[in-house]
């Protein structure tokens, strides 16, 4: 075995980190789907009559729909019947402040090295912490509130705050859209509400963090983000679950309202459980995010790291109708052993002069299947709009695939759209390099994919930039080639 | 500081250096000269541990240790440094980010603590000095753009944060203008202790007018065939290699 693929193998072995699980009594529905089971869940949530039906009709749809298959993905047909829809940590009433959450749910999320803890403001994120089909805990609700800010579960949004529910929920992604999101809008069950009035900037960084804890479980959430006028907000979504043999389905739904002059930054970092190195277990994410700039000169900006997961389905979009908006897309997508991921960008202009970036960095190593596919559509009515794509493919051994599905479709004469494409190995010479000056090979191999990522690392919030840091190197750990 | 003794090395299967001796003592400056191909890189290449050479048979002992089967990071720890002749571009990578790592790898293994972020611009502002490179130039991509110069010099200057006890300089001067290798040679220089060594691998004459030798040898064909004081470089610069 050359040096080169020693050190592939040693960097891609490297264990997952989040593997544990608690014992969490939880309070469960039956297994499989019916209308029952979607009644039984909107019962739980004491929901309003319109969303009951709102998610029967949701249930309809998705009944007619076939399962896609047009992904670069090889997996089992999902039987939608084996899945459990809900799941919920046990908690004696439902927590009036953070003192009344169990302490059981404080310290997994203690471990997860996410504080529940207000006092501990060192960070000055807001948290909404979900475990399973619910969400557990909302920090800093009072402090934002006083700006005007809605930051609470999705549940508790539809309780309080209906009016706005019924008028975003399924604006950006319908229920028709796709076979998940039809699927989503009929079993959500948790997931956050983010609401930022008009004029005001967000202070502090608004997160959620989502982890499958239960078996056989599947994870629905739903997530809204609206923001008015002239304002601004940063958020980020964190997942991970434990490690299990079968394969869970995640399947969320994810939709941002930008009005005039408003700005979204959405940023995830992904670990979801991938499976085991033989290949067994894991999570399916098959998940549709998307954002409108409804507004003009309205901006919406996501950036992903995406390093878990058996098979990943993600193609976070924007629609670009206001005048002058501008669209991104910035993702590191690593693929190692047997995952798969199929991910890119939607940017569809309609807006004039509405502006558009993809950068998309992918990274396969071991055996693992790793694709781009990205569609940029230009409208008539969008004049002198731009686009520009790069879509980067860095190679980690030679039994990875990185395959990249560009689709292009500009329907006006003043508009102009680049697209970059490039497809490289860690080479043999970098390491020597790194290794001639001392640095171990592990550290090299982290040195590089991080230089390699960099340019959509520097777009997340410092501190999650550092963890995503530290989870690509540890993601990689035991692969180079 | 480095014994190397009858040391055969292959590629592929080719037999490049075919029974090489060398020995340096602390504080030695030794040039290594020959014509195209005569092994000049491979050498360079083998003590800082490149395993795409393998050594057939001989060894390179480093302070009394025998290190042919030392990986290239021990070797570097252990205070051997390669300026290559061709730097690696490291896309992302800073040469400020990358020569930290480095160094605190080192500091490691010599059982100092890491160097913090204050002490390793005190150390970095003094280098930079010696080889003239501005902070803009360390703060970019390693290598990514740098013209022939910067990257030499780039290599001095790693090389000077590093100290090592054993530098080998792999045609320095191939690409230097006049000015550029006066600031390298100006650079190593500096550098000199009663107790560090470096290997000069050229083709040139010229670079020796600025690093003094104290000892020239001639690389032919895997041989060293003829080793001698400076004036032996301008008896090559004058004759060429065929009478020897």
């Amino acid at each position: 075995m050359s040096e080169e693929s020693k050190i592939i193998k040693e960097f891609t072995s490297k264990e997952y980190e989040h593997g544990w699980s608690v014992n969490l009594e939880a309070d469960e529905a039956p297994i499989g789907i019916n209308d029952d089971i979607i009644k039984f869940i909107s019962k739980k949530k004491e929901e309003p009559r319109w969303l009951l039906e709102w998610r029967l009709e949701a249930f309809q749809i998705f009944k007619k729909m076939e399962e896609p298959d047009w992904a670069n993905l090889n997996y089992p047909k999902i039987d939608f019947q084996k899945i459990k829809y809900y799941s919920a940590p046990k908690q004696k009433k439902s927590p009036k402040s953070l003192n009344d959450v169990d302490p059981e749910l404080i310290k997994t999320f203690n471990r997860l090295g996410i504080s529940l803890n207000e006092q501990k403001k060192l960070t000055g994120v807001a948290v909404d912490a979900v475990i399973d089909s619910v969400s557990v805990a909302t920090t800093f609700k009072d402090k934002l509130l006083e700006l005007g800010i809605i930051f609470c579960s999705f549940s508790e949004a539809v309780k309080e705050h209906p009016k706005l529910v019924k008028k975003y929920l399924g604006t950006v992604i319908p229920r028709n859209d796709n076979y998940f999101s039809a699927l989503n809008s009929a079993v959500f069950t948790d997931g956050s509400f983010c609401y930022i009035p008009k004029g005001i900037r967000c202070p502090m960084e608004l997160s959620t963090y989502f982890r499958i804890n239960a078996a056989n479980t599947g994870q629905f959430e739903r997530t809204l983000i609206i923001a008015e006028d002239s304002s601004y907000v940063s958020y980020l979504e964190g997942c991970t679950a434990p490690m299990r043999d079968e394969n869970q389905l995640h399947a969320a739904v994810v939709e941002i309202f930008a009005a005039k002059n408003a700005e979204v930054k959405y940023s995830t970092v992904q670990n979801w459980y991938p499976g085991d190195e033989n290949g067994k277990g894991g999570i399916y994410n098959f998940v549709t995010k998307r954002g409108i700039c409804f507004g003009n000169n309205s901006k919406i900006s996501w950036t992903q790291v995406e390093t878990g997961s058996a098979v990943t389905w993600k193609y976070p979009s924007c629609i670009l109708k206001g005048d002058n908006s501008v669209g991104e897309f910035y993702s590191v997508a690593v693929t190692n052993n047997y995952q798969q991921a199929d991910t890119g960008s939607k940017m569809i202009h309609i807006g004039k002069n509405s502006k558009s970036k993809i950068i998309s960095k992918g990274i396969s190593a071991g055996f693992s299947q790793n694709s781009y596919r990205g569609q940029v559509k230009i409208m008539k009515r969008a004049k002198n709009s731009r686009n520009f794509s790069q879509c980067d493919s860095l190679l980690l051994g030679n039994k990875c695939g990185a395959h990249t599905f560009p689709y292009i479709d500009v329907e006006n004469k003043s508009s102009l759209v680049e697209h970059e494409a490039t497809t490289s190995k860690i080479g043999e010479d970098q390491i020597f390099y790194c290794l001639q000056r001392g640095i171990d090979e592990e550290n090299a191999i982290a040195l590089i994919v991080n230089g390699y990522a960099k340019e959509v690392l520097k777009q997340l919030p410092m501190e999650f930039s550092v963890e995503a840091q530290k989870l690509l190197s540890l993601t990689l750990e035991g692969s180079v080639g | 500081m480095l014994s190397i003794k009858k040391l055969k090395v292959s590629i592929e299967n080719n037999l490049i250096l075919k029974g090489l001796n060398l020995e340096i003592k602390n504080g030695e400056v030794h040039a290594i000269m020959g014509p195209n191909g005569s092994g000049k890189s491979t050498l360079a290449s083998v003590i800082a541990g490149n395993d795409n050479y393998k050594i057939e048979s001989g060894s390179i002992s480093f302070f009394g240790k025998n290190i042919n089967n030392f990986s290239p990071d021990e070797r570097a720890m252990m205070g051997i440094f390669l300026a290559f002749q061709y730097p690696v571009e490291i896309p992302g990578v800073s040469t400020i980010n990358f020569i930290k790592t480095a160094l605190n790898r080192i500091r490691e293994f010599n059982k100092k603590k890491p160097l913090d972020a204050v002490g390793f611009l005190n150390t970095m502002k003094k280098k930079m000095n010696l080889v003239k490179i501005d902070r803009d130039l360390l703060s970019r991509s390693i290598n990514e753009g740098f013209s022939g110069g910067e990257k030499k010099r780039n290599e001095i200057f790693q090389m000077a944060m590093l100290e090592p006890k054993l530098s080998i300089l792999d045609e320095t001067d191939s690409g230097l203008d006049i000015d550029a290798l006066k600031i390298v040679s100006n650079g190593v220089n500096k550098l000199r202790t009663k107790d560090n060594s470096t290997i000069v691998v050229t083709h040139y004459q010229r670079l020796l007018d600025y690093i003094i030798p104290d000892y020239v040898h001639v690389l032919i064909d895997g041989k060293i065939v003829k080793s001698g004081n400076k004036d032996l470089a301008l008896e090559l610069e004058n004759k060429g290699y065929d009478w020897l």
